[in-house]
């Protein structure tokens, strides 16, 4: 383990300075600390044995050649970044990266909108209220398979709840057939990775308005602020921190959306709802290409990373207030 | 009209708003139960019966005989996923909190990066180690992979409840000549039974729901979880909504126990660990 030096200077070093540990000297202190690192050394092993190593993997696989020879027997040859240029001239490239920033865009402001809204909706005091929030959360705890195989089929062109109430208001006079148009199969996986947020979006937000203390709005009455005025300087000053976790969160899970893109439309009709991440397996699984896959793969990774940072930071930021 | 009346007045249009949003975001599932307890033929019908017009569990029954195995499958490996991520969490969580190593930052800061990185990068990486160990098919494999899922978020969880410990206990329980893991095993893990069970029950939940893994770690059908098994009859059976609908239900079982279960405390340390993938 690299890590096991470093524990140890830590050690030496805190042991005079803490209080706490002065007690455990007693015990001597190599045995204290080996004691102590048993607790934390099965995690250890094991993030650099699930996340570390198949992330160098990943990006071993990315700059190796591979083909479906390679494939059986794992013997592809360095190429440096051949994969990430095959990746970056795919003429399918435009497209998925097209969908991708709809279907993140659409996604992360919808469900952050409506979710404000409803947290805010729910500050109010009313009978049965923590009840109605919490079953609002239901589909965000349900399976990606579960939800994504009952809006398949509410979205069905014949059978589907969506179309039957469009041409009951009088809106459509043939069935709409949702999922062989790209456009609107496209509008559909959003629509349904919005349901998906809502709930996560309001549990968070909701969180924050709770913790907003009362004096500071009584302050604004006082004051003569109306509501949108309270809403704008204290509401939404106060819940900064909240609001950039919540954006940061969302992107992060918005990008990894896989499960309810493949079950409703596999990426498809013609890859019209292809998005980095299905298609980063598509790559690998179908075309056994993976290193074009990898090199998705890592490029995804990548930007995620740059986010998870600015997630770090904010979470840092808030914990410290 | 008085003071007293129009509260109750406000007061009952709240309810009512809160109810029509209620209703929209689970109209879905109220579709697909629905949809579940009609005959195939009822199914079919148009326009659509908003009730079904003679419930009938037979999908129902169809499903446990098509899929049963499955559900016994996803709940085997789910377990499996838990114990795992409880068995490598909990003492982490208890080091992290109590102990202050050097890396303490490093480790708090894989975790929160580990949440991040795409499970398709894992899923295409597993797949070729995975390979070269014999765990293809495999529920070990399946297990492995779907604690990926839950260690990183129950680390974090049961940590932050672990640090709000009153220290005194664990100092007198030092003083009393309590090693480190009886301190753990008789202080700390009593007392921390909600965030444990917390952590649990979502990490059973994640690796219940886990499709990714299952999609890119068979390549036969001998092990296949719930999950797999409703996409590929989907793929083969097109339209057979009631059922679909019924396995659908089924598979939802285990969030409907978890809300009913962890409704007060849902709330406490989840924005902070950062949520689900």
């Amino acid at each position: 383990m690299p890590e096991a030096p470093e524990i140890a200077a830590t050690y030496t070093g805190e042991v005079a300075s803490s209080k706490r540990e002065r007690g455990d000297r007693a015990h001597g202190p190599r045995r204290l600390f080996r004691g102590r690192v048993l607790f934390l050394l099965p995690a250890v092993i094991y993030l650099l044995a699930l996340f570390a190593y198949p992330i160098v993997y990943d990006i071993l696989l990315s700059v190796r050649q591979s083909s479906v020879i390679t494939f059986v027997h794992n013997t592809g040859g360095f190429v440096g970044l051949t994969n990430y240029r095959m990746a970056v001239t795919n003429p399918l490239l435009p497209g998925v990266v097209w969908n991708t920033a709809i279907f993140m865009v659409g996604s992360i402001v919808m469900q952050f909108s409506i979710g404000f809204l409803i947290a805010l909706f729910f500050t109010r005091r009313f009978p049965l209220s923590g009840f109605l929030r919490s079953l609002i959360l239901v589909p965000w705890l349900l399976p990606g398979v579960v939800t994504g195989i009952i809006l398949r089929m509410m979205f069905d062109p014949n059978i589907g709840m969506v179309n039957q109430v469009l041409s009951n208001l009088g809106l459509i006079h043939s069935p709409i057939e949702w999922f062989a148009n790209t456009h609107l199969a496209l509008l559909v996986i959003v629509l349904a990775n919005i349901w998906i947020g809502i709930p996560f979006n309001m549990l968070l937000l909701h969180g924050g308005l709770q913790d907003i203390p009362n004096e500071l709005y009584e302050a604004a009455r006082v004051d003569g602020a109306g509501r949108l005025r309270t809403f704008r300087s204290i509401t939404l000053p106060v819940m900064r921190p909240v609001i950039a976790v919540v954006l940061v969160l969302g992107f992060i899970y918005t990008l990894k959306a896989f499960d309810i893109v493949m079950i409703m439309t596999g990426g498809g009709p013609m890859n019209g709802t292809q998005l980095l991440s299905t298609w980063a397996y598509t790559l690998s699984f179908y075309n056994l290409d993976f290193g074009q896959g990898a090199a998705v793969g890592t490029i995804m990774m990548v930007i995620s990373l740059v986010c998870a940072f600015a997630y770090v930071r904010t979470y840092r930021g808030e914990l410290r207030s | 009209m008085s003071f007293q009346r129009r509260r109750r007045l406000i007061s009952g249009l709240n309810v009512a708003v809160a109810l029509v949003i209620v209703g929209v975001m689970l109209l879905p599932l109220y579709w697909a139960v629905v949809t579940s307890l009609k005959t195939l033929h009822q199914s079919f019908a148009t326009p659509t019966a908003l009730f079904p017009p003679t419930p009938t569990l037979a999908a129902y029954s169809q499903v446990v005989h098509t899929q049963g195995g499955s559900l016994l499958t996803s709940f085997i490996i789910a377990l499996g996923a838990t114990v795992v991520s409880l068995l490598i969490s909990v003492p982490a969580a208890y080091a992290l909190a109590n102990f202050r190593f050097r890396v303490t930052w490093l480790v708090t800061l894989s975790l929160l990066v580990a949440q991040t990185i795409p499970g398709i990068v894992l899923g295409t990486s597993f797949f070729k180690i995975f390979a070269g160990l014999h765990l293809l098919n495999s529920y070990l494999g399946l297990i492995i992979a779907d604690s990926t899922y839950c260690v990183p978020f129950s680390i974090l969880v049961v940590r932050a409840f672990m640090i709000g410990l009153p220290r005194e206990l664990l100092e007198a329980a030092r003083v009393d000549g309590a090693t480190l893991l009886g301190t753990l095993l008789r202080i700390v893990i009593p007392l921390s039974r909600p965030a444990i069970l917390t952590a649990a029950l979502f990490s059973f939940l994640f690796a219940w729901g886990d499709f990714l893994f299952a999609l890119t770690l068979s390549t036969s059908n001998t092990v296949e979880p719930m999950t797999l098994s409703i996409y590929s009859y989907m793929g083969q059976y097109t339209s057979q909504w009631p059922e679909l609908m019924a396995a659908a239900v089924f598979a939802a079982i285990p969030s409907a126990i978890l809300l009913i279960l962890v409704q007060q405390g849902i709330r406490g340390g989840m924005a902070t660990a950062g949520l689900k993938g």
